[in-house]
C-alpha cells in the first residue's frame, strides 16, 4: 500500500522529534490508528491535565484527511461535550486538506486549539458563549473537568474505554 | 459585447411577431368568430397589450448556447485577455476564473496592481519555461515518500515537486470525487497556486481531461450572472437571459446538506460561508462570537425572510396559475359543448316553435363563452404581472364580474332544452358578447 511508507515515515518523525506536549503510541499490527497523549499546555486552564486522543488514518491517506477525536472528556468550545469528543478543525475539512499536509501539523493544531479556543467555529454553542461572556465561569468549569477526567493516574472518566496508550 | 447585441436583436424580433398577431381586436363583432376559433387557444398570448408598443417587463428574451458555444466564448475571452495583458492563455484562464469571468474588472485591477492580482489568483509568473515531467536524482516525493530511481516528478511554477503518481491520484480525486476544476490548488500545504489546464493535460488521462473541461464549462456558466443551465434533464445547453441570477438570490441555489460537525457551513460551489442554525452570514458570527440563538440579527432575518418571500411568491404564482389553468380546462369543455350546439338549436327550434334565425342566439352564446374563457384565462397571466395599485383593483373587480357572468352563462348552457327557451340566456350571452371588447380590460 502506497500510504504505508508515508505513514511509517511520519511515525518515525513523530517519535524521534515529537511536537511539544505530545506523544504518540500505536500498535505494530495497525499503523492506521494512533493513540496520542496531549499534555494540557502550561498557562492555560487545561494545564496539568493529560488528554488522550485517537487519530485514525483513512486507507486513502494522505489524499484524505485523518480523523481526530478526544477520548478524554474536555470542556472546550470546539470539542463536543460528550463521549464522542469530536473536534471541529478546518485543516481536516476536505476543501482544506492537502496531501502534503502532515500529521504533526494536525497534532500541533489540536494543541493550539487548547491554547486558543475558536468560539466562532464552535461545536458547543453554550460553552462558546460562556467563554466569550463569562470567562471566569468558563475557567472554573474547564478546570473542574480537568480535575474530574484528565488527571494522570486518575483514570479518564467519561472517555472511550480501552483508549489508553499501549506504550 | 457582441452577445449583448445579439440578445437585444432576438428580443426585438420576438416582439415583432407578437405585434403582428392582432386578429383578436375584432372579436367583439361576432362576425369574426370563426377565424378566432380556428386558432388553438394556447397560441394567443393576447390581452390587448399590442396597443402599447413598448416591451413589457415580463417579456424576456433569451438565447441558447450549446456546449461548443460555451467553450468558444471562454476561448474568445481568454484570447482577448492573453492579447491585452500579454500573458499565457493558461494564466489568462486562471485569472478570468478568479474574476468570475468579469473581463473588464480583471483588466482594470490588473492594470492597477498586477502583482497583487497575480498572487491572489494563484499564478507565479517568474519562470519562463512551461513545467514538464522530470526525473531528478535523489528526489523523494513528500506525499508517498517514494524515492525510487527514475521516478517521474512534476512541479508547477511554484516549485512544489511531487511524483506523477501522487499528482495524478490527487487530481483524479479532486475531479472525480469532489467535482472540483477551476480551484484545484497545488498539493503543498499552504500553497494556493491553481493547477492550469496544460499542467493537467500532462498528468492525467484524456478521459479525465474531458471531465475537467466539462466541470470548467460548468463553472463558467455558474459564474456568469446571465447564464443558466437549461432546466430540462440531460440537456447540455445553457440559456442566456436578461434576469441576473444574483438579483434573484444572494447565494447560489445549490442544495445544501449538513452531514455532521459544526454549524460553520461553506458552500462547495459559491464558497458562501454561513451559519447552519440561522442561515445568516458567518462573518457576522465571527465578530459577535458564537451566539446562534441570535434571532435578532439582520442577515439571518434577511435569509429567513428571503425563504419566506420565495414561498409567498410561489403561492402567489400558483394562485394565478391555478385560475389560469382552470379556465383553460373549462374552455375545453365549453368547446365540446359548441360542437353539440347545432343539434341543440334544432331541438330547441322544434320544442319552442322559434324560428331558425331566433335560435341563433345559442350559437352566439356559445361563441361568447369561448371568447370569455379565453380572455379570463389570460387576465390571470396579466394580473400576475400587475403592480398593486388602484387600477389593479378596478381590473380585479372587472375580472370578478366577468367571471361571474361567464359561470352563469356556462351553467345555463348545461340546462335541458325545455329551460333553454327562457330568454335570460339570450340576454346574458348578448351582454357578454358586447362587454367583451378588449378596450374594457
Amino acid at each position: 500500500m502506497a500510504s504505508a511508507k508515508r505513514i511509517t515515515k511520519e511515525l518515525q518523525e513523530c517519535e524521534s522529534s515529537p511536537p511539544p506536549g505530545l506523544s504518540i503510541a500505536y500498535s505494530e499490527s495497525n499503523i492506521y490508528v494512533w493513540i496520542v497523549t496531549l499534555q494540557g499546555p502550561p498557562g492555560t486552564v487545561y494545564a496539568g491535565g493529560v488528554f488522550t486522543l485517537t487519530l485514525t488514518l483513512p486507507t486513502e491517506y494522505p489524499f484524505k484527511a485523518p480523523g481526530v477525536v478526544f477520548n478524554t472528556r474536555i470542556y472546550h468550545p470546539n470539542v463536543t461535550n460528550d463521549n464522542a469528543g469530536n473536534i471541529c478543525l478546518s485543516l481536516l475539512k476536505p476543501e482544506h486538506w492537502k496531501p502534503a499536509s502532515r500529521i504533526k501539523g494536525v497534532l500541533e493544531a489540536v494543541r493550539q486549539l487548547l491554547v486558543e479556543p475558536q468560539p466562532d467555529d464552535a461545536l458547543e454553542a453554550r460553552i462558546a458563549d460562556e467563554y466569550k461572556n463569562n470567562r471566569a465561569e468558563f475557567d472554573k468549569n474547564a478546570k473542574s473537568y480537568v480535575q474530574r477526567y484528565a488527571k494522570a493516574g486518575g483514570g479518564n472518566g467519561g472517555g472511550g474505554a480501552g483508549a489508553e496508550g499501549t506504550k | 459585447m457582441d452577445s449583448d447585441e445579439d440578445f437585444l436583436s432576438t428580443l426585438s424580433s420576438d416582439d415583432d411577431i407578437m405585434l403582428d398577431d392582432s386578429e383578436n381586436d375584432d372579436m367583439s363583432n361576432g362576425d369574426e368568430f370563426d377565424d378566432a376559433f380556428d386558432e388553438d387557444p394556447d397560441d394567443e398570448p393576447d390581452l390587448g397589450l399590442q396597443k402599447q408598443k413598448t416591451p413589457v417587463a415580463y417579456d424576456i428574451g433569451f438565447k441558447v448556447y450549446s456546449p461548443g458555444d460555451i467553450q468558444q466564448q471562454q476561448e474568445d475571452m481568454m484570447n482577448e485577455v492573453n492579447m491585452i495583458l500579454e500573458m499565457s492563455k493558461e494564466d489568462a484562464a486562471i485569472l478570468l476564473r478568479h474574476f468570475r469571468w468579469n473581463k473588464e474588472r480583471l483588466i482594470e485591477d490588473f492594470m492597477d496592481n498586477s502583482d497583487k492580482v497575480v498572487e491572489a489568483a494563484g499564478i507565479v509568473t517568474s519562470v519562463a519555461n512551461p513545467p514538464q515531467l522530470e526525473t531528478l536524482d535523489g528526489f523523494m516525493c513528500d506525499i508517498c515518500c517514494d524515492d525510487d530511481e527514475g521516478l517521474k516528478s512534476f512541479a508547477m511554477k511554484c516549485g512544489h515537486r511531487y511524483c506523477v503518481n501522487c499528482y495524478r491520484h490527487y487530481l483524479t480525486q479532486k475531479i472525480r470525487e469532489e467535482g472540483e476544476a477551476a480551484r484545484i490548488q497545488c498539493p503543498a500545504e499552504g500553497c494556493s497556486r491553481i493547477i492550469d489546464a496544460r499542467s493537467l493535460d500532462l498528468l492525467v488521462t484524456p478521459e479525465l481531461s474531458d471531465r475537467y473541461q466539462e466541470l470548467l464549462n460548468r463553472t463558467y456558466v455558474e459564474d456568469k450572472d446571465t447564464l443558466k443551465w437549461c432546466p430540462a434533464p440531460d440537456c447540455e445547453n445553457a440559456v442566456e437571459c436578461g434576469i441576473k441570477k444574483k438579483e434573484l438570490d444572494k447565494v447560489c441555489n445549490s442544495t445544501i446538506e449538513k452531514n455532521g460537525g459544526c454549524n460553520h457551513m461553506t458552500c462547495r460551489k459559491c464558497k458562501h460561508e454561513f451559519c447552519w442554525m440561522c442561515m445568516g452570514l458567518w462573518s457576522e458570527h465571527g465578530t459577535s462570537w458564537y451566539n446562534c440563538n441570535r434571532f435578532e440579527e439582520k442577515s439571518g432575518t434577511d435569509a429567513r425572510d428571503a425563504q419566506a418571500k420565495s414561498r409567498v411568491s410561489l403561492e402567489r404564482y400558483l394562485h394565478y396559475y391555478n385560475r389560469y389553468a382552470n379556465h383553460e380546462q373549462s374552455a375545453r369543455l365549453d368547446k365540446d359543448m359548441y360542437t353539440k350546439t347545432e343539434k341543440k338549436m334544432v331541438q330547441l327550434q322544434s320544442a319552442s316553435g322559434m324560428s331558425w334565425i331566433e335560435v341563433q342566439y345559442l350559437n352566439s352564446a356559445s361563441q361568447a363563452l369561448q371568447t370569455c374563457r379565453q380572455t379570463l384565462k389570460w387576465t390571470y397571466a396579466f394580473a400576475f404581472y400587475l403592480a398593486r395599485n388602484n387600477l389593479t383593483e378596478i381590473f380585479e373587480d372587472n375580472q370578478k364580474d366577468l367571471e361571474l357572468a361567464v359561470e352563469n352563462l356556462s351553467e345555463m348552457f348545461e340546462k335541458p332544452i325545455s329551460e333553454l327557451a327562457d330568454s335570460k340566456l339570450k340576454d346574458t350571452a348578448e351582454n357578454l358578447a358586447n362587454g367583451m371588447s378588449p378596450n374594457k380590460l
